[in-house]
């Protein structure tokens, strides 16, 4: 991903870029990046310094006589600066919001100057791509997508981290093969590409190559590389309300579909983990996500519905189960689920009594301890630490 | 020129105008909130949402700031800009149930229920204040402060400033800040008085 290149390999960056503004004739470069990396603006400013020492940037590159400098600057990590319009608003020094794209960058960008705006991981690969040769790069991967993918590997997987795969490698590979599966013999439910506005993909779609126009098929996208698996233990209802807050919480509030559309969305799947919703809400929700991804301004609005649309698509009877039966079958939504303890498995250990963080458990030693549900949180400590099973979510 | 074609009508635009534009100059009507002819456009309020069918794709875009293209078809009242139209107004009228011009609004394009949460926020951020205070009136005196649903317009760390001149050009232009609709005004409600008026050309409730 972006920054595990900015902090392990900034000369990659700094390359790309060279040749970049080499081949469009720019004179200045700029690279974005959030202060909350601080590593990689570090070693990004170390790379600079260094390739300025070896004339690789600055004036008369190599005495080819060509002038290209880049400037580093460090934004305050808006999620919605990551779209291209507000990302050059906020070098310019004005609030991170996006404007309307039918001005093309190339015409009119930073500073109503021609711009040319890439990602970290695109530039990264252009030295590659000049030194192999159009065709020998891309050998590796797909018609569309050729080259190599960096994702971050996360969830409840045995092996976590960055990996770098060719384009074309099924998701399949990647969770069980790379990734060496779904731990504690729990069973594969779910995996989320592309950040928090992508789409969650299901069990009988692993066999879909990551490539960038099949993820986009199935409801998902490559987005920021990241990637989140999830076990049955997840609830998908829950995982769309999660990102969902989060999105509303980065929109910026510019456009209404985005800033009132996620709101209300967020407002009835609230009231469906909360066990309020109605199978009427449901549409609602399917209409409006539709309508938010079709008329935002930018881009962070017209992907914020992915969560909502593939989970709906993909996992509606979970929805389903929340609005008719009253029950989240992860366990999950805790206005759906309740902890009672089982008077014959329960040995009086008084384990879950100490662990309690509310004191909603009493008993006596070597008697059957109780539960008193107005006290009860939900927070399942009771459950994961009785080692007689003697706790039962209901 | 530039040839296009909007609502099966053959037209033609001068280079340079926005499709919004283009409409208004052949009498085909598009609801805005956030224009002002004399004000840059701002493209956030998404009312004037149209669809342009180009290169045989379909998409949905605001037209007020989307430029008149060579052989772009625009369709101003499909079936598809009606649903998102509808969509629209009664997430804004969710935010600002009295505002007349969205109640009005609201009848003019037949939204008859508002399925949402109200919350009377008293504003619906379509920034004509902000625009007008620093492009026509030179002032800068307000702007918008904090993010996302927190939005909201203010001046200087909620300080009077000396740039406010009081003129009440942001009053003036402010759709939310006029009479208030004369029909039912508990959030959420909707007047739609003027549902059954032929084509909405005139409100009875503004004579």
């Amino acid at each position: 991903m972006d920054r595990s290149l900015l902090e392990g390999n900034p000369h990659a960056v700094l390359e790309g870029m060279v040749i970049g503004a080499y081949a469009i004739g720019a004179c200045e470069g700029f690279i974005y990046v959030r202060h909350e990396y601080p590593l990689a603006v570090e070693n990004i400013l170390v790379a600079i310094d260094q390739a300025r020492d070896f004339r690789l940037l600055g004036h008369d590159i190599l005495g080819s006589g060509f002038d290209f400098d880049i400037k580093v600057s460090v934004g305050g990590g808006a999620f919605v600066c990551g779209e291209s319009t507000a990302l050059m608003a906020s070098i310019e020094g004005h609030i991170g919001e996006p404007r309307v794209k039918h001005i093309h960058t190339a015409e009119k960008g930073l500073n109503n100057r021609p711009t040319n705006l890439n990602n970290v991981e695109t530039w990264a690969n252009v030295p590659l791509i000049i030194n192999q040769g159009a065709d020998e790069y891309a050998l590796v991967g797909t018609d569309t997508s050729t080259g190599t993918k960096i994702f971050s590997l996360v969830g409840t997987i045995n092996n976590t981290g960055l990996v770098e795969v060719p384009m074309g490698i099924t998701l399949r590979e990647i969770i069980y093969n790379i990734g060496g599966g779904i731990p504690k013999g729990k069973t594969f439910k779910a995996v989320q590409t592309g950040g928090p506005s992508g789409g969650c993909i299901p069990e009988s779609l692993l066999d879909t190559p990551v490539d960038f126009d099949r993820l986009y098929d199935v409801g998902s996208m490559m987005g920021s590389g990241g990637m989140i698996v999830m076990d049955e233990g997840t609830c998908m209802v829950d995982i769309a309300r999660y990102f969902l807050d989060f999105l509303c919480d980065e929109s910026c509030g510019k456009c209404v579909p985005c800033r009132e559309g996620l709101k209300q969305m967020l407002y009835i799947i609230e009231d469906i983990t909360e066990g309020r919703g109605t199978l009427e809400q449901l549409d609602l929700l399917r209409e409006l996500a539709e309508v938010v991804r079709d008329t935002s301004l930018c881009g962070l609005g017209q992907t914020a519905p992915n969560p909502v649309l593939s989970t709906l698509q993909y996992f509606e009877e979970e929805y389903r189960e929340h609005i008719e039966d009253k029950k989240c079958r992860a366990g999950v939504c805790k206005a759906l689920i309740s902890f009672e303890i089982d008077a014959k498995e329960c040995t009086g250990c008084l384990r879950c009594l100490k662990a309690c963080p509310v004191g909603a458990i009493s008993g006596e030693k070597k008697e059957a301890h109780t539960i008193d549900q107005e006290k009860c949180e939900k927070c399942g400590i009771c459950y994961e630490v009785c080692e007689y099973d003697a706790v039962i979510r209901k | 020129m530039v040839k296009l074609v909007i609502d099966g009508q053959s037209v033609e635009a001068e280079e340079g105008w926005t499709i919004l534009e283009a409409a208004k100059y052949y009498g085909i009507d598009i609801p805005t909130l956030c224009y002002h002819e004399g004000l840059s456009p701002y493209s956030a309020c998404r009312v004037c949402t149209v669809e342009i069918i180009r290169g045989g794709r379909s998409r949905l875009s605001a037209s007020c700031s989307y430029p008149v293209q060579e052989g772009i078809e625009v369709r101003t009242n499909s079936e598809r800009v009606k649903k998102a139209r509808k969509i629209i107004i009664e997430l804004l009228l969710a935010s600002c149930p009295n505002s007349r011009t969205l109640q009005c609004l609201a009848s003019k394009y037949g939204v008859t229920e508002i399925r949402f949460r109200a919350e009377d926020r008293g504003c619906i951020l379509c920034g004509l204040c902000v625009r007008m205070c620093e492009e026509q009136m030179q002032a800068g005196a307000i702007g918008f402060v904090y993010r996302g649903v927190g939005r909201d317009i203010a001046m200087p760390f909620h300080q009077r400033n000396e740039q406010c001149r009081e003129c009440g050009a942001c009053l003036y232009i402010c759709p939310v800040c006029e009479l208030p609709c004369p029909g039912p005004l508990e959030p959420g409600q909707l007047c739609n008085a003027c549902l059954d008026t032929v084509q909405m050309e005139a409100f009875p409730c503004r004579e």
